[in-house]
């Protein structure tokens, strides 16, 4: 046994929040939607900026964060490994809580991926290795590189574009049951395959949304979570885990298979002494449709090459076994930029019991991030106080 | 050739650690990066090998030939590009993998595991890599 499952349980999600509106907010900055979502997080564990001490954030400085909001932090992580980071903080924010070098720590998002109010533009480094070895071949962004190894997956293991199309339908399907979420109507996989094509087999409902957002969370100890007087039941932390690859694909050691994913996955369900098959929901996170497909397979809730039919078939869908990005997703339901603090939000929702598409008896979700195009991942698993 | 003054295109800016890698192909020279140590062939182009972590690395002649290890076909462009094209991930026959075109009139006619060539492209004052389809498959 690792040491670390002595840390299973050991801290507690206290507040999550998402920023107060979601979708286009030309009226904030990137800066002040982490902030809006930070007040909405401590409002909700019933806490203040000066109950923090610790704070963690990505795209802004955690530095900016905690001066905006007054916190006198003694404990700083500005981590950014990209949509997967929020996963990571929360994994350090566990070391460093039990560790005793915090108490509370608040971790923000918060970007203005649509408006690019207070955003720096994005452009890749001259230096870095996407800008010298890939940016020259013209990949129209992310659409032409995520999605690179699919055509290899379709031949290995005989997925159709119909299989890959029924990934947007079925979140489109969770969509409809979440007020909040998007893009709420109905669509088909022959709407998927009619809609413009970017980088084939890639097409625009393959793709995730480009938002404006923020969420935070709030954790402390299992042992001051007990002694507050919380609005919302803790969540606790029953694993965790990150890896990362490369920052190029042709860096990749698989094209059909994700290495950060399945370490950060078999570190966090290890630490949880937990098996995929004790996992009442489950986040993924859908930058693209392909996304969910690899992590299904690489967290082991199926075999290689099982996981379009067991999408096609209905078992990730409202009803069936596995739910799975319940919200919407970044498909349907919103997608910032760096859409893992989002996963993390409807994890806690579906243990607390507060979903808008609200699963029946959920004590464990798990909720796995990643970041640049499969550069890194990082896996929580989270459950209810009758999982300790 | 393209117009240097009116390519919109991107070409790579090199580090130290990649000049060399990037100047042969300016020369026309494919190279791969190899550990005099342990032999490992590896890119993108470093100063250490990323298996056994040895400072000496030789830039080997490739061999020219690979197979097309997986695709899309770009229907949307970057500023200065024409789509469509196809943008692949390249198995090279020392075993690393490389981005570049495949040049091809039928794109929707490309297979994975198709074998390709090695080319170049100019572009500007440089080379860009790029690959042609031999015809057979792998």
């Amino acid at each position: 046994m690792s040491r670390d499952r002595a840390l299973r349980g050991a801290i507690a999600v206290v507040g999550a929040a998402e920023s107060t509106e979601l979708g286009k907010i030309p009226g904030k900055s990137a800066l002040e939607l982490h902030v809006d979502a930070a007040l909405n997080a401590l409002a909700d564990a019933g806490l203040r900026p000066s109950d923090v001490d610790g704070v963690a954030c990505a795209g802004e400085l955690p530095v900016d964060v905690a001066d905006y909001l007054g916190i006198v932090p003694e404990y700083l992580d500005g981590t950014n490994v990209g949509g997967s980071s929020y996963m990571l903080h929360v994994r350090h924010a566990m070391a460093a809580i039990t560790a005793g070098l915090c108490e509370t720590v608040l971790v923000t998002h918060g970007e203005s991926g649509r408006s690019r109010v207070g955003m720096t533009p994005w452009a890749p480094a001259p230096q870095s290795f996407m800008a010298q070895l890939e940016l020259p071949h013209g990949p129209v962004g992310a659409p032409s590189l995520f999605p690179i190894g699919v055509r290899r997956y379709m031949a290995e293991y005989g997925m159709t574009r119909e299989q890959l199309a029924t990934v947007p339908v079925v979140q489109r399907q969770w969509a409809a049951l979440n007020p909040r979420a998007r893009l709420r109507d109905p669509i088909t996989v022959e709407d998927v395959l009619a809609s413009p094509v970017i980088a084939d087999p890639i097409h625009l409902m393959h793709c995730c949304l480009v938002t404006d957002g923020g969420g935070a969370l709030v954790l402390t100890s299992a042992e001051r979570a007990a002694q507050l007087d919380l609005p919302a039941p803790p969540v606790y932390v029953l694993g965790a885990g990150e890896s990362s690859e490369s920052t190029v694909v042709s860096g990749l050691e698989s094209l059909t298979s994700s290495r950060a994913i399945r370490i950060g996955g078999e570190r966090a369900f290890a630490q949880a002494g937990l098996t995929p098959a004790e996992v009442d929901h489950l986040m993924i996170y859908d930058a693209f449709a392909h996304v969910p497909l690899y992590g299904l397979e690489d967290l082991g809730f199926v075999g290689r090459g099982e996981a379009p039919a067991f999408v096609a078939d209905g078992h990730t869908a409202p009803g069936g076994r596995l739910p799975l990005n319940t919200n919407g997703g970044g498909l349907a339901y919103t997608h910032t930029g760096m859409y893992g603090m989002f996963a993390i939000q409807e994890s806690v929702r579906q243990v607390r019991g507060t979903a808008p598409a609200q699963v029946e008896g959920v004590d464990v979700s798990v909720c796995t991030g990643v970041g640049g195009m499969f550069m890194s991942s990082g896996t929580l698993v989270l459950g209810s106080a009758a999982t300790l | 050739m393209s117009d240097i003054s009116t390519d919109s295109r991107p070409v790579p800016l090199p580090t130290p650690d990649t000049q060399e890698w990037f100047d042969r192909i300016d020369a026309g020279e494919l190279t791969v990066p190899r550990c005099r140590a342990c032999a490992e062939f590896f890119l993108y182009p470093r100063s250490c090998c990323p298996r056994c972590g040895a400072r000496e690395v030789d830039l080997v002649p490739a061999a020219g030939t690979g197979t097309v290890a997986s695709f899309v076909v770009n229907q949307r462009a970057p500023a200065g590009f024409a789509p469509p094209y196809v943008l692949a991930l390249v198995e090279l026959a020392e075993g690393p993998l490389l981005m570049g075109h495949v040049v091809t009139d039928a794109p929707d006619a490309l297979e994975v595991d198709a074998a390709v060539r090695v080319a170049f492209e100019q572009r500007g004052e440089r080379r860009v890599v790029r690959f042609e389809p031999t015809g057979s498959v792998a």
